[in-house]
């Protein structure tokens, strides 16, 4: 059985001028123990989805869903407490900026221990052990010391990894990690990177990570899902994905990376820009930018349906042949 | 070819107060730095967080004094004694790190585009605004959007403002602060061609501040890598990639995640993190996280020496 199953999930905002769809029929099954990375341009609705997840939006959001399976539970059926309560616990979430979830006032280890205390229980002394064991997991020098230490005196690649300690104190099954390293300095990166994986093999968790490194996706996820404008376009496993993109989106996007590119000449571009709220394009979001694009792209609406071997939002997506 | 900067052992320091008890500390944030730039070429500058890329941008382009060494600019040695002269500032101009903060809200982008014309040019209003469209124009930008205002572009658009701006006085010198770091995959492949575009029409010469080596391998013709404010690689690109010779180098290249599915490279794990600014190492900085070090490291700063095609700090080198 799936650890987290979505279904339809949209999240608009209500705007001077009517709603803004930021996230419009998401679907998203994550199994135990499986990495499942979340790519896309800024704005493309990647945080709004998970914080619908979360139930961390503000009131004024309108978030439909018909689907909401966490663990076994049916999210849609609980009240907002009792939603919030498995915040932490069951699921926990890690930001980009690790002064958005650790307190400036109170220590570190203060501040893990009331984790551990609200998710897991224990005596006083037990759960010291715990905050020490956790700090040493994530890597911590010196934990005893850490324990006492407020965020601002810990460099960024500390209060990161401060950060998920506290993510894990209440032993979640699901972590999601909203950019974690994207702050960081890229050697500090992949320790940390390799951090999350090394702590997601030995807790059994499973893992969204969202980002728009593609590199990092690449080097880290199983399935990969694809967002543009606030809908997925392509879903596939990460090989598959990385080696024939079958989305327009997603082939122009990854040609544009200069890795992947010939190494000289000019890169391939996708030409305009992503739609805003006011020129949403009435068929596919993507027609107005796709080199692939016919008539029927710019009135009717394509489904994200299952073809070839992925997931794919598009008439017209590219065969595994026509692939350079 | 002719050589257009040129810096020698250039020096950054800053005074930073501790509190109100202790004695104000030095950080040097550049110690040192030399290198020299043809036209036509780019210079890529990379390095961690703090290690004195944008102090380096800001001593190169005359908004900082240098507190030690010498800069040549256009052949002609910087007498920083002397306020730099209109011509000076002409020939070297900057793209700043943050695309957002770095435009004046208030201004229309005709006006921002225009000023510089209008300070250091004898040039007429027709003049300057019919070579304010050429600009617009040049940069991908329709010229209707002369009369707008910052606030209502995109990072990518706002980016080319800020090139445009820049490429105004017709300068030889680009120094580019992180210039595609905020901006989105597909729009950073749209400035990075309009850069190369511009290079070649322009001869322009460009030093480019990144931390994104796939970026740097992609425009560069020479590469230098900086810890701590220090050189501690420098070579053309094609060498250095295929071989780098310093151990943070060789860290840095290997922790960069590639987009490829199933390549995954060996990795260089590196120990800890960058040091504090304020409490320096000995001898070389690199040493606490460096997986070689020897006594010898932390007793004596390391040179930068010749080395196969490269020039290397690293007392150990060739090693790895
Ligand atoms: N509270 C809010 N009220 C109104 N609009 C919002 C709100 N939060 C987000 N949005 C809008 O929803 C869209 C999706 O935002 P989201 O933060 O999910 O993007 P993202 O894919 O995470 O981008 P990034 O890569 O920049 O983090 C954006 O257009 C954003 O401006
Ligand atoms: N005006 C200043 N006063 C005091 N210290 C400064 C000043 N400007 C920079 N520094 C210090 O000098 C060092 C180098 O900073 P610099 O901004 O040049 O780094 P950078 O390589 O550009 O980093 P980043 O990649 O984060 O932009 C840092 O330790 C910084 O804190
Ligand atoms: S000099 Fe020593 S410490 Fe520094 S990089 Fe070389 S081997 Fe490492
Ligand atoms: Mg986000
Ligand atoms: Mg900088």
């Amino acid at each position: 059985m799936s650890l987290l199953s979505v279904r339809n999930l949209s999240v608009a905002f209500p705007t001077q001028n009517g709603w803004f769809q930021a996230v419009e029929g998401i679907n998203l099954t994550v199994n135990p123990n499986e990495i499942l990375a979340i790519v896309g341009e800024s704005g493309s609705g990647k945080s709004v989805a998970m914080l619908a997840l979360m139930n961390l939006l503000p009131p004024q959001a309108r978030i439909t869903c018909d689907e909401l399976v966490l663990d076994g539970k049916n999210l849609l059926q609980l009240t907002a407490t009792e939603r919030r309560r498995l915040n932490g616990g069951t699921v926990a979430m890690i930001f980009q900026e690790p002064m958005t979830s650790l307190n400036p006032c109170f220590t570190v280890g203060y501040q893990i221990d009331e984790a551990v205390k609200t998710h897991v229980g224990g005596g006083r002394k037990e759960r010291k052990e715990q905050v020490l064991s956790l700090l040493e997991s994530v890597g911590i020098p010196d934990p005893a010391r850490r324990y006492d230490a407020y965020p601002h005196q810990m460099s960024g690649g500390m209060s990161q990894r401060a950060m998920i300690a506290m993510a894990l104190a209440g032993q979640p099954k699901l972590l999601i990690a909203d950019e974690p390293t994207t702050a960081l300095d890229v050697t500090v990166q992949a320790q940390i990177l390799e951090l999350l994986l090394k702590l997601q093999q030995q807790f059994q968790m499973g893992l969204i990570l969202i980002t728009h490194d593609m590199g990092v996706v690449a080097e880290t996820a199983q399935q990969v899902v694809v967002q543009y404008a606030g809908q997925q376009v392509e879903k596939n496993s990460a090989y598959e994905l990385f080696n024939h993109p079958h989305h327009p989106y997603t082939a122009a996007l990854l040609s544009a990376l200069p890795e992947r590119a010939l190494p000289t000449g000019l890169l391939p571009t996708i030409p305009g820009l992503v739609p805003g709220q006011h020129n949403r394009p009435q068929g596919c979001l993507f027609a107005p930018r796709c080199a692939y694009q016919q008539a029927r792209c710019q009135t009717e609406v394509p489904a994200l349906a299952q073809q070839q071997q992925g997931w794919i939002r598009c008439f017209y997506p590219l065969e595994t042949e026509t692939m350079l | 070819m002719s050589e257009v900067l040129r810096a020698e052992q250039l020096c950054r320091y800053y005074s930073v107060p501790q509190g109100f008890t202790k004695p104000k500390a030095v950080v040097r944030a550049l110690n040192g730095v030399s290198f020299n730039l043809q036209a036509g070429q780019t210079l890529a500058i990379v390095g961690e967080s703090g290690c004195g890329k944008s102090t380096l941008a800001r001593a190169l382009t005359l908004i900082e004094t240098p507190s030690a060494g010498e800069l040549w600019i256009d052949g002609k040695p910087i007498d920083f004694t002397h306020k730099p002269s209109a011509e000076l500032r002409r020939t070297i101009q900057i793209v700043f790190q943050n695309p957002y903060g770095s435009l004046n809200p208030r201004q229309t982008i005709q006006q921002m585009l225009d000023e510089p014309l209008l300070l250091n040019t004898t040039m007429s209003k027709s003049e300057r605004r019919q070579a304010v469209a050429t600009m617009l124009e040049r940069v991908g930008l329709r010229p209707e959007y002369a009369e707008r205002y910052p606030h209502m572009f995109s990072g990518g658009q706002r980016q080319r403002i800020a090139i445009a701006r820049a490429l105004m006085l017709k300068p030889q010198i680009v120094v580019l602060d992180e210039p595609v770091s905020a901006l989105d995959l597909s729009v950073r492949a749209q400035i990075l061609n309009l850069l190369t575009e511009l290079q070649q029409e322009l001869g322009l010469a460009y030093v480019f501040i990144s931390h994104d080596l796939s970026v740097v391998e992609r425009i560069a013709d020479q590469v230098l890598v900086m810890y701590f404010g220090r050189v501690v690689e420098y070579a053309p690109k094609t060498t250095i990639f295929a071989r780098p010779q310093h151990p943070y180098t060789q860290a840095l290249f290997s922790a960069t995640p590639q987009a490829r599915v199933g390549e995954k490279r060996e990795r260089i794990h590196l120990q800890g993190e960058p040091p504090s600014p304020l409490k320096p190492p000995s001898g070389c900085a690199f040493n606490p996280r460096c997986r070689f070090t020897q006594t010898i490291c932390k007793d004596e700063l390391p040179e930068l020496r010749n080395l196969e095609g490269s020039q290397v700090a690293c007392h150990l080198a060739p090693i790895g």
